[in-house]
């Protein structure tokens, strides 16, 4: 146990005991103020089209309705792409660009009156051929973003030099980000012009900037509050945007309250999701497995718009090395212009799929060399000197990976179990087991320099609570109980005196989104240094009061202790504000040493890395393809946790969904571009009977080299690319049908008929030989 | 919002919610679990799918577990319907609750009230689950946070605490 008072423990997540009374708060719980409208955004079915008509007079006369919006409402500017590309209408203009993309909203008492009024627009559409697969928009060479090249050697004269060569293509499936509670905004408009927007979102600061550009008016006039969201994994970074803004624009048309909160279906078809990818690698090795050259070029569907997607690409990219050192490489990467919705952050952006390819590459080389694939993996791993080098010219200093992997080997008894799997397999016709061990190292840092940065205000009133804000949103993460904790254990104070307070535009501006895993390392940073301050004027005073050194006060749990007196905290706040000492203050934060030339393909992205790694064994059927996750061992680098409690809960649920991702969620769009999955009924998130019957974690016994908070690491998204090891051990099991000879070639997700499809591409490899022989 | 519109016909129903009676006039389209957070400001009760799959909304009607979002309010006539907050007040879910709070088997809480009232009649029907009928008995509720692990955790540990 830790010898702190409030960071290193494992403390309750500050709603918790709201959450298990029903009392927590959510955006469509709180109560309507009166006269409020609920709003529906009618959207368009079809990929893409002209937009030849759209009448909207039956829908303005139908009863009940109060308001209709379109573009023409709208006061300000009618584009909200979140990068500045003008390339997201709020409402489709001429073209219609994706199945599902926003047309006009409506607005009535109740978003059924007004989504049936919605159904009476009479549009007429000029069909367009739709464009949904990446080939056809190399072919086309158009991008949503410039692509990017990372070079380091001479990939051709590698891969012509090595002793093996080998090429593929691996694709990997989107994920539907299905936080339980779905997109809500609650706009009211105030005096002056000004509007609140209540949003559920990940980036107050963004729907803020959309609101204000939309309406015409200056950031000043727009308040976003978030206190927390049931969910949101990327979701919620800029998908928000609309909904706020729609909200906004019916509340400032009609002077009243107005809600937009979103069906689920309607949340899947019209929102973006993780970007699916292709991948095609040429690569050179030798007889022992050792790498010698990498060529691999990415390319994904990003949809119509660019979004989040040239930073996502990105770093697919830096990551297309997960652990291992590329003596020659070059990685190249087309974000895809698609007749899709704009795919967007998700947990990992873009970080997972490139490591999908990385661990790829390995289990080929295995197969090759007739190796096991973790003698492949601890062959290439990173080490000293030239060999710590990544593509993109980065020297990786923090490297823990030996000793995670040593760890999880020994945890999960890997030699033996890889002995029991051999047999089990030699003995069982119909069932096969397969395992992996898979590494991950994850870049911390946005790789967009100015977002690292973060903002706080805590206040000490004069009975000495204290009021904690910072930049950071709540979507289940436990952000604010660890931010609450740094300032705890900075005055020495029990946590339950620090109030804990909604995200707000309005006391921390200019805030980046809770994004990139960097939460804690960001806002805890800037909490601590506004408490700090206050600690300091609070020690200056206290030593001016008693005749003594600033360091003969002692900050004590409740109290400090000065010259043999002991004062305690409310005390020495109510004296403090009689000698008019000032007891508000503000924290800032960036990081420090990163920087990045994205056309160079040269620098230091991040500032650290988190490590982790995981065994997964599983069991396949092959005459159904079914499978189960037998066991998980996992040990994870959170450096030294501010809450174990918290960050084994990131780790489990990241692995999860992670696994979800690699194995049953499978996103389905039909020639038209219409998603055919766009419920529960159809798209299968995990549920407690997927999840591995033994499930074994730890935390490494470590701390951050660099001075984060309380040399804590992030661990939002690093965990879910834990879950590469099922996804590597039903490639395993599957291999294993044809001894081995061959590569399962499965690509994600692996549901249960892709299995199937794979068990039987290697029967068929096998009987052609037979054949032949 | 009052969900009738004006030209949608209305019910009058009765039933006992978390142990009072209630009668009103219901939409005859409109779901028990718009009802009960729209209508009766029971907004422990929360919306996930609209489809029967999440277990969000999970609500108990004559002492079994119903999704709120495939019931429609009128069918609750002459029922007693009990929410998270009546099952919370009486104090029947205190042993779960407790595991759940000291076990973080929430992140997020929006999967917390319905995973708890189904985790209750699980453990109403049988003593001492164990944890694959656990796995199998929420597996209808969805939690996209956590992962199952805490939550297993809780509800067997709940299983054989003092407070039941
Ligand atoms: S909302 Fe009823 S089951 Fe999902
Ligand atoms: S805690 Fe978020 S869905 Fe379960």
């Amino acid at each position: 146990m830790s010898d702190r008072l409030a960071v290193n423990r494992p403390l309750a997540h500050d709603s918790a005991a709201k959450h298990v009374a029903g009392e927590a708060v959510y955006i469509d719980d709180m109560p309507e103020p009166s006269r409020c409208l609920e709003v529906y955004v009618a959207w368009a079915d079809r990929a893409h089209a002209r937009l030849l008509k759209l009448d909207l007079d039956a829908v303005r006369r139908a009863s009940g309705v109060v308001a209709v919006v379109t573009t023409d409402d709208i006061p300000g500017h009618t584009d909200i792409s979140p990068v500045g590309r003008h390339d997201e209408p709020v409402f489709a203009a001429e073209t219609v660009q994706f199945w599902g993309q926003a047309l006009f909203a409506v607005a009535a008492c109740d978003v059924h009156t007004a989504r049936r009024a919605a159904g009476l627009a009479v549009i007429a559409y000029e069909d367009l051929e739709p464009r949904l697969d990446v080939d056809a928009a190399r072919a086309a060479e158009d991008y949503v973003w410039p692509p990017a090249h990372f070079v380091r050697g001479d990939t051709e004269a590698g891969l012509a030099r090595a002793t093996r060569r080998l090429d593929g293509r691996v694709t990997m499936g989107g994920q539907d980000h299905f936080y339980l509670e779905g997109h809500v905004a609650l706009a009211i408009p105030g005096e002056d012009g000004d509007m609140t927007v209540f949003s559920s979102t990940q980036h107050p600061s963004e729907v803020q900037h959309m609101v204000a550009h939309v309406l015409g008016i200056p950031s000043n006039s727009v308040t976003v509050e978030v206190r927390r969201m049931g969910g949101g994994f990327g979701g919620k970074e800029t998908q928000s945007n609309l909904f706020a803004c729609v909200a906004a624009l019916v509340a400032r048309k009609t002077s009243r309250p107005a809600k937009c909160r979103l069906d689920r279906d309607d949340d899947m078809i019209m929102t973006g999701k993780r970007h699916d990818f292709t991948v095609d690698y040429k690569l050179g090795f030798d007889d022992d497995g050792r790498i010698e050259a990498v060529d691999m070029h990415f390319a994904s569907r990003c949809g119509y718009s660019a979004d989040l997607s040239g930073p996502i690409n990105d770093r697919a990219l830096f990551h297309a090395d997960n652990c291992y050192f590329y003596p020659d490489v070059s990685l190249l990467c087309h974000p895809c212009r698609t007749n899709m919705a704009s795919a967007t952050a998700f947990r990992g952006f873009g970080g997972p799929q490139g490591m999908v390819a990385a661990e790829r590459v390995i289990e080929e080389i295995a197969i090759a060399c007739g190796l096991d694939p973790l003698e492949v993996r601890k062959r290439n791993f990173y080490g000293d000197g030239e060999r710590a080098i990544t593509p993109y010219h980065m020297t990786i200093e923090d490297n823990v990976i030996e000793r995670v992997v040593a760890e999880v080997e020994k945890d999960s008894d890997y030699w033996t179990k890889r002995d029991a799997v051999r047999r089990f397999n030699a003995e069982n016709r119909w069932q096969k087991k397969g395992l992996a061990l898979t590494p991950v190292k994850f870049g911390i840092s946005f790789t967009m320099t100015a977002y690292n940065q973060a903002g706080a205000l805590v206040h000490i009133y004069k009975d000495g609570s204290v009021h904690l804000n910072h930049g950071g949103t709540e979507m289940g993460q436990g952000l604010f109980v660890k931010v609450a904790q740094v300032v705890a254990e900075e005055l020495q104070l029990p946590l339950e005196r620090i109030k804990i307070t909604a995200t707000t535009t309005a006391k921390v501006p200019n805030t980046s989104a809770t994004a990139a895993s960097s939460g804690s390392d960001l806002n805890g940073m800037a909490a601590q240094a506004a408490a700090r301050t206050l600690r300091d004027r609070l020690t200056a005073f206290a030593a001016e009061q008693h005749q003594a050194e600033p360091s003969e006060v002692y900050w004590l749990p409740g109290r400090i202790a000065v010259k043999g007196n002991e004062i305690a905290f409310a005390d020495l706040v109510h004296d403090a504000y009689m000698a008019r000492i000032p007891l508000s203050a503000t924290g800032f934060y960036k990081t420090p040493e990163i920087h990045w030339d994205r056309a160079a393909g040269r620098g230091k992205p991040f500032y650290y890395f988190a490590y982790g790694a995981a065994c997964s064994e599983v069991t396949i059927d092959t005459l159904t393809g079914e499978y189960r996750v037998d066991r998980v061992d996992i040990v994870h680098d959170v450096g030294r946790s501010l809450n174990p409690a918290i960050d084994a809960g990131q780790i489990e649920g990241g692995f999860i969904q992670g696994m979800g991702w690699l194995t049953t969620e499978e996103l389905v769009w039909d020639e038209q571009g219409r998603l055919r999955t766009h419920a529960p009924s159809t798209y299968k998130i995990p549920t407690c009977a997927d999840r591995p019957e033994i499930f074994n974690l730890r935390l490494l016994e470590n701390e951050n080299p660099k001075a984060t908070i309380h040399r804590s690491k992030a661990v939002g998204e690093p965990p879910l690319m834990l879950a590469i090891s099922v996804w590597q051990a039903l490639s395993d099991a599957v291999a294993a049908t044809a001894d081995h000879q061959h590569p399962a070639r499965l690509d994600p997700p692996a549901t249960p008929e892709k299995v199937l499809m794979a068990i039987g591409r290697l029967a068929e490899i096998e009987a052609t030989k037979e054949a032949a022989e | 919002m009052t969900a009738i519109a004006n030209d949608e016909p209305g019910l009058e129903i009765e039933t006992v919610v978390n142990g009072a009676p209630v009668r009103a006039r219901v939409a005859v389209r409109q779901s028990l679990v718009d009802w009960l957070r729209d209508d009766l400001g029971l907004t422990g009760s929360h919306v996930g799918c609209e489809h029967g799959v999440c277990g969000a909304c999970t609500v108990v009607v004559d002492g079994v577990c119903v999704r709120g979002c495939l019931m429609l309010a009128v069918q609750a006539d002459g029922a007693s319907i009990e929410t998270i907050e009546g099952a919370s007040a009486s104090g029947r879910l205190a042993a779960l609750q407790e595991a759940f709070y000291t076990r973080a088997a929430l992140q997020c809480g929006f999967c917390t009230p319905g995973m708890l009232l189904t985790a209750a009649e699980l453990l109403a029907g049988d003593d001492k689950p164990d944890r694959e009928t656990i796995r199998e008995a929420l597996s209808g509720n969805y939690c996209r946070c956590t992962g199952y692990q805490a939550i297993i955790d809780a509800v067997e540990a709940a299983s054989t605490s003092e407070k039941r």
